[in-house]
């Protein structure tokens, strides 16, 4: 039972990585031509989101669950980074 | 059994964050974008992490994962809020059957008061 359970979970992380992949493309895509700037913070916002689940998926994926940390330092910084657009686009660079 | 269900929420997470994707590809303007983006990514990126806590099952990795979890739903809304703020403020163009602007009779008194604060 356990032996099953642990071969689905193998085949489903791989499964999820791939998704998180295409997921991670199209964000790219409206990156590369996103008509104004918002557009493209907001894809960048998008992917360091999907890379906050898919280093979840890793930690399962090699049974080693050291790598979460890395997931909250990334999550962190693309709120900080997409604060800091948001400033700049409503004030510029003066303020 | 907790394989089982730690694979589930993995692929509603994946499945929702992939939706998120698909979504700011396909939609018509940065507002419906923005809405897409925010709500499937904090779902699905919720899924995962209650994946993550199943499948480890020990203290301190649900401990961070609940902590990503909460941090990611705390944040999300706000940074979308910034951005759709910004994005208004600097006159990005809506979808063209867009029916109801209701910021429009507010924002000349909001950026007449934000003009005198600073």
């Amino acid at each position: 039972m356990s032996e099953a359970g642990n071969s689905l979970l193998e085949i489903v992380a791989m499964v999820s990585l791939g998704m998180l992949s295409l997921a991670l493309f199209f964000a790219l895509i409206r990156l590369a031509k996103g008509p104004s700037l918002p557009d493209r913070v907001m894809a960048l916002d998008l992917m360091g989101s999907i890379v906050v689940g898919m280093i979840g998926v890793y930690c399962i994926a090699v049974e080693n669950a050291e790598f979460l940390d890395a997931g909250i330092v990334l999550g962190l910084i693309a709120f900080l980074s997409t604060v800091a657009f948001a400033k700049f686009i409503e004030k510029g660079l003066s303020r | 059994m907790t394989g089982i269900l730690a694979a589930l929420l993995l692929f509603t997470g994946s499945f929702f964050t992939l939706l998120a994707a698909f979504g700011i590809v396909r939609l018509p303007d940065l507002f419906t974008r923005l809405h897409a983006a925010t709500k499937a990514s904090t779902l699905g990126v919720g899924c995962l992490m209650a994946g993550v806590a199943i499948h480890f099952g020990s203290l301190e990795t649900t401990t961070r994962a609940v902590a990503t979890t909460v941090f990611l739903l705390l944040t999300a809304p706000v940074g979308a809020h910034l951005l759709a703020r910004a994005a208004y403020w600097m006159g990005v163009e809506f979808w063209e059957k867009t029916q109801v602007d209701e910021l429009r009779r507010h924002w000349e008194v909001y950026s007449k008061q934000a003009g005198e604060d600073t």
